[in-house]
């Protein structure tokens, strides 16, 4: 993009507005402020500050009258500085700056108190937090007389985007935008896109096929005219801000011409190897792949890709290389190389999804220590038609079982493990349920702590399984094993668990266990997290703006997210999340524009030495220096507004809009004001 | 004086600079989610910890706070890539120049508190607090003050008052 | 390295095998150690829950006795081979670590008597010696019989690993495991390592503790085990002298050879039986005999 783009403001050229007659506001936020911090005591007190022309107290000041309250002041009294003590200024900001505007005032010459997130709700002696308020007060206050009028700065958003992800969400999402006739860059790490939903057999609780309504769609991903599928493709680098990213993006090798491949699959048949011998991720490691595969029937793209860390020829180079020979349309290309694509893209979509949990992590219940003890993805395959078995349910030692053991919360609600809970797991342990008896017939038990079934026709869903005859047994299981206490025991796996229902304990033997595993962060999503400057919360889940207000926005402008990377997710949170997410990026575009924070630096040429400290701290490359003239120069269009170079300049030449140093001195000094004085008084007292 | 008196009802004021991403965020998650803290803390949002000046904090004390707390963002997590570096370099050279005034090392502090660490904001807060009202108070002002006063007393001053006269 | 070795009641008296076995090992492999001078009862398990500060006074002389006998030497390293001392000595250094008053008080005890607890021993299980400070390589150096043929259900006990599992896996430790391969021995592959043998209660209230012990058997058995190694001397009584009781009460027909580790360890050592307290057994272990001559299984 070019610095044109953007409107520039004045360099250093403020004009003072006058005589600072200020208006100043707290608000009670019904009793969220009133009930901690004495209101009217803040409001007389800030009457009696210098400059303040009027102060008043309202119950909501975000409200439309509290608003309007500002702006009648604004003209009937003249106010050129406005002061409001409220909530944090990252929730309402915005909207007095508006007010203010509204009201024919600069919207900059507007500062606001955060006297609830930093003081009424974190305090609970109302004496201390009534003063902590009143010293914010005079800070911003005081703070205010050196405000100036800034030009707002709006840049252009490139109506390209970029989604990361081709689940559910990423599919929903793109799908969307694209229909909304504009260009989706969607890049997906795996061969194919379609996530974890293309492995599950049946959704619940409808029990419709997960194929049937998943796979059209994917297929519409690959037609759209609008939609530039990289699958197998990773984000290298992002940079850029909002409107205007730029993004590389990897296209790992899959050793086959994409556009050439038609998916006949005939060069898997010919491959030298006649039986598959390497284990398939795509059915969880429970059927064999060859060296060149396709992760499944109706991936998407449909082109076989090599895995070279099996194929004979990348390790020997020594194959008769038949695969070559099959291919009539010489599609196969083993000297592929990565490839890498830079795009500019105005809006990003994250939807790289989850994992599940590791459940040899939790030793107690045997998962790869007992063939027969599987997760909840391992039986997602084996009741799929097109898994592994064909839909036919047999343990690994090949018999068909007579009872299964369903083990709910593994790996979730477990201080030893992830304190959340995984949400989806009750779900789709009920529908396991449902679908393993309904293939083998056999006695089919849920151990759970709490069967949790909020949702349309979850309830309902539970409900009926329980009329089917599955057993229920609430309590955490305590193990799993395969030593026998009793002859029924012999050769089986025994559950031991508390049945609270009953208060006993109990042993369960059983011929198949499933560990109804969680969801958690992928592992690299902190890596993710670092190349979009987004957030994570402590968990490692991705940072939403607002946990009910922006669910799908990020910190970082111009970044959503959708589906299960912001938390664990069913499919219908995680197709109507992505709907919100096509929406947001949809409305940045046909805004064409967003507003930025006008707090860029500019250098006071008189002042600036040419010592260029400040070139080597800007990490945007935003200040060069000017020969001709010895000084250094600011590209205000490349300045995000940090202020390091404010900070470093040892002539104090560079001045940072909105955060300048007599702003923060005078917010410093109003802080403090009397706290020498308050000294003597303490002294006074206890003399 | 009984100087213990003193001690148990001083409250000690600490200036803090947050930065807007992370750990500004994290006091408002902090509030959100109603944790406790004391309430000596008074914060003033910046957008990123390099942007705070050495002179802030030497102005804060000379002003009269008793402690500073910085917080910004983890290493590797700076939302403009690496200022919350910058800040850690000056952080170490003030440190250096503070031993040398005789401001205790527990008065400056340099927290690094992400978006989501609520928790944290109140265990440093709480934390410094203690540590703080530990140390009693730094008054720097009232040292000025009392600086001025003996200045009165000082010949050299009349004589300069004198030679002022003159001038 | 300078070990002092505390052997606790049971080692004196029920567990002498143990004792004779354990230091006949030793003595074969040069490990350098002496016994702790005038050591007392660690107090067990019973002391404890009749009055727990008192309990780890009793304790706390050991460690302080060991600290004062190892002065010269760097580290204070006590091997406590019985697993109820072992988890006795952690359980008590654990505790005066976390709660200061009481450790001022056992602290201000033990210097009545001119002993001085800092708590810096480490405590050691001989186990935990053997493997990862002398080390299998070395160990398998000195075989000279090796446990050839022989399959050997290596089984922990309660103590050793749990609650502190300051040198294994608490679930599946293997240590034990690794020693009997250096020996030379199969190793069986079962989910009992750990799992409560019935402890005391065997002989009070049999019911209960028969069927802990039985299973522990019974899966060994089943999983062609020709011995059972054991680490603890209560282990190794309830399972090798009750086992006509489980065949009675469970009509089974089981019989196995329960043995020491150091036992085992030291036959590969090619140490006369004798010192390795063979003949204190209550059965003979006729299976790993005949084994060892190259003849068939007595009993299967």
């Amino acid at each position: 993009m070019s610095e044109n783009n953007i409107k520039m403001n004045g360099n250093g050229t403020h004009k003072s507005a006058g005589t600072p007659k200020i208006g100043f506001y707290v608000c009670h936020c019904g009793h969220n402020i009133a009930s901690q911090v004495d209101v009217e005591d803040v409001q007389k007190f800030a009457a009696g500050l210098p400059g303040v022309t009027i102060s008043r107290d309202y119950k909501y000041m975000c409200s439309d009258p509290g608003q309007e309250l500002i702006q009648k002041d604004i003209k009937e009294l003249g106010l050129n500085r406005i002061v409001v003590a409220s909530c944090s200024p990252l929730l309402h900001e915005h909207t007095f700056r508006k007010a203010a505007e509204k009201a024919g005032l600069n919207p900059y010459f507007f500062h606001m108190v955060n006297i609830r997130e930093n003081v009424s709700w974190v305090h609970d002696n109302r004496e201390s937090a009534t003063k902590k308020a009143k010293d914010l007060t005079r800070a911003a206050i005081q703070r205010v007389f050196f405000h100036k009028p800034l030009e707002k700065k709006s840049v252009p958003i490139n109506p390209d985007v970029l989604i990361v992800g081709g689940g559910i969400a990423g599919i929903t999402a793109a799908l969307t935008i694209a229909n909304a006739g504009k260009h989706v860059y969607l890049v997906e790490r795996e061969p194919t896109i379609g996530g974890h939903m293309a492995m599950f057999d049946k959704t619940f609780p409808t029990l419709d096929c997960a194929a049937c309504i998943l796979t059209p769609k994917m297929s519409s991903v690959k037609a759209h005219p609008n939609i530039t599928l990289w699958t197998y493709s990773e984000v290298e680098k992002v940079e850029g801000f909002v409107g205007n990213y730029k993004v590389q993006v990897k296209r790992k090798p899959r050793y086959v011409i994409e556009e050439l491949c038609v998916g006949c699959m005939e060069c898997i048949d010919a491959c030298i190897y006649k039986e598959a011998k390497y284990p398939d991720e795509f059915n969880q490691k429970l059927s064999k792949r060859k060296p060149i595969y396709i992760p499944f029937p109706q991936a998407t793209p449909q082109v076989v890709l090599f895995d070279p860390e099996t194929c004979i020829d990348f390790k020997s180079h020594r194959c008769k290389k038949t695969c070559i020979e099959s291919c009539d349309r010489k599609a196969i290309d083993l000297k592929q190389v990565p490839e890498y694509k830079d795009i500019n893209v105005g809006t990003v979509i994250l939807s790289t999804g989850f994992k599940t949990y590791n459940a040899e992590l939790s030793p107690q219940y045997g998962y790869g220590k007992y063939p027969n003890v599987y997760t909840s993805l391992e039986i997602e395959r084996l009741v799929n038609a097109s898994g592994p078995t064909s839909g036919e349910i047999v343990t690994r030692d090949g018999i068909k079982p007579k009872s299964v053991g369903i083990i709910h919360c593994v790996g979730s609600r477990d201080q030893k493990a992830h304190k959340w809970c995984s949400k989806v797991c009750c779900m789709y342990s009920l529908k396991l349920a449902h679908l393993i008896k309904e293939h083998t017939d056999a006695e089919v038990y849920n151990f759970y702590i709490d069967m949790r079934t909020p949702g349309k026709g979850y309830e309902e869903f539970y409900d009926k399984l329980m009329t089917e005859g599955v057993h229920f047994v609430r309590g955490r299981v305590a193990e799993v094993s395969d030593w026998a206490l009793v002859p029924e025991e012999e050769n089986k796996l025994t559950i031991r668990v508390e049945d609270t229902m009953v208060g006993m304990v109990r042993r369960i033997p059983v011929d198949m266990v499933v560990l109804a595993v969680g969801l958690e962060p992928r592992e690299d999503a902190g890596d993710m997290r670092r190349l979009f400057n987004i957030s994570c919360s402590n968990e490692g889940w991705f940072l939403e703006r607002h946990p009910k207000l922006a669910p799908v926005n990020t910190f970082t402008d111009g970044i959503f997210i959708a589906g299960a990377c912001q938390g664990p997710k069913d499919i219908p949170d995680s197709v109507a999340q992505a709907g919100a997410a096509a929406a947001e990026v949809l409305s940045l575009i046909s805004a064409g524009s967003i507003e930025l924070e006008p707090n860029t630096a500019f250098i006071t040429e008189d002042n600036c030495s040419g010592c260029k400290s400040c070139i080597p701290i800007c990490p945007y490359t935003a200040i060069s220096y000017n020969e001709g003239t010895k000084k250094a120069y600011i590209n205000e269009a490349l300045c995000k507004g940090c202020g390091t170079c404010v900070a470093a300049c040892p002539s104090g030449s560079i001045t940072q809009n909105l955060f300048d140093d007599e702003e923060i001195f005078s917010e410093i000094d109003g802080l403090l004001k009397f706290a020498g004085i308050e000294l003597e008084e303490t002294e006074a007292e206890h003399a | 004086m009984p100087e213990k008196n003193i001690k148990s009802n001083y409250e000690p004021k600490i200036v803090a600079f947050f930065c807007n991403w992370c750990t500004y965020t994290a006091a408002d998650l902090a509030g959100v989610s109603r944790l406790k803290y004391a309430p000596n803390v008074r914060v003033i949002r910046i957008m990123c910890s390099g942007r705070v000046d050495p002179q802030f904090i030497l102005q804060a004390f000379a002003s009269g706070a008793d402690g500073v707390l910085i917080g910004g963002c983890h290493p590797g997590d700076c939302h403009y890539a690496e200022g919350n570096y910058k800040m850690l370099r000056r952080f170490r050279l003030l440190k250096r120049m503070l031993k040398d005034l005789g401001i205790a090392d527990e008065r400056l502090r340099l927290e690094w508190i992400s978006a989501s660490e609520g928790e944290k904001v109140k265990l440093v807060i709480n934390e410094m607090v203690e540590q703080v009202k530990a140390l009693g108070p730094l008054a720097i002002p009232q040292h000025l003050k009392n600086i001025n006063e003996e200045l009165k007393h000082f010949p050299g001053e009349e004589i300069r008052e004198e030679e002022m006269a003159h001038a | 390295m300078k070990y002092i070795y505390y052997p606790g009641c049971s080692l004196k008296s029920t567990g002498r095998v143990y004792e004779e076995s354990l230091l006949s090992v030793m003595d074969v492999l040069n490990i350098d150690y002496k016994e702790l001078d005038d050591w007392n009862c660690c107090g067990a398990t019973a002391y404890m829950a009749v009055d727990d500060r008192k309990a780890y006074v009793l304790a706390a002389r050991n460690l302080a006795l060991a600290e004062e006998q190892m002065k010269n030497e760097p580290e204070v390293n006590i091997i406590a081979p019985c697993a109820a001392c072992f988890m006795v000595l952690l359980k008590t250094q654990k505790f005066l670590e976390e709660n200061p008053e009481d450790k001022a008080a056992v602290v201000a005890a033990l210097k009545e008597s001119g002993l001085n607890y800092t708590g810096r021993a480490k405590v050691r299980h001989p186990l935990d010696v053997l493997v990862n400070d002398y080390g299998e390589a070395e160990i398998i150096k000195r075989i000279t019989k090796p446990l050839k043929g022989i399959r050997v259900a290596s089984y922990y006990g309660c103590q050793t690993v749990r609650p502190y599992s300051v040198f294994d896996d608490q679930r599946n430790p293997e240590t034990m495991d690794r020693l009997m391969k250096a020996a030379g021995a199969e190793v069986v592959d079962w989910s009992m390592k750990t799992r409560c043998c019935g402890a005391s209660l065997t002989g009070t209230v049999q019911d209960v503790a028969l069927p802990l012990s039985y299973v522990i058997v019974h899966e060994a058995k089943k999983r062609r085990a020709d011995a059972v190694a054991t680490a603890c001397p209560l282990c190794q009584f309830n399972l090798e002298c009750y086992q006509t009781d489980m065949n009675s009460k469970f009509k089974s027909d089981l019989k196995i050879d329960v043995l020491y580790f150091t036992q085992l360890l030291g036959i590969a050592l090619g140490i006369e039986p004798k010192k390795l307290g063979m003949n204190r057994l209550f059965t003979e272990p006729e299976n790993l005999y005949k084994i060892l001559e190259g003849g068939n299984r007595v009993y299967v």
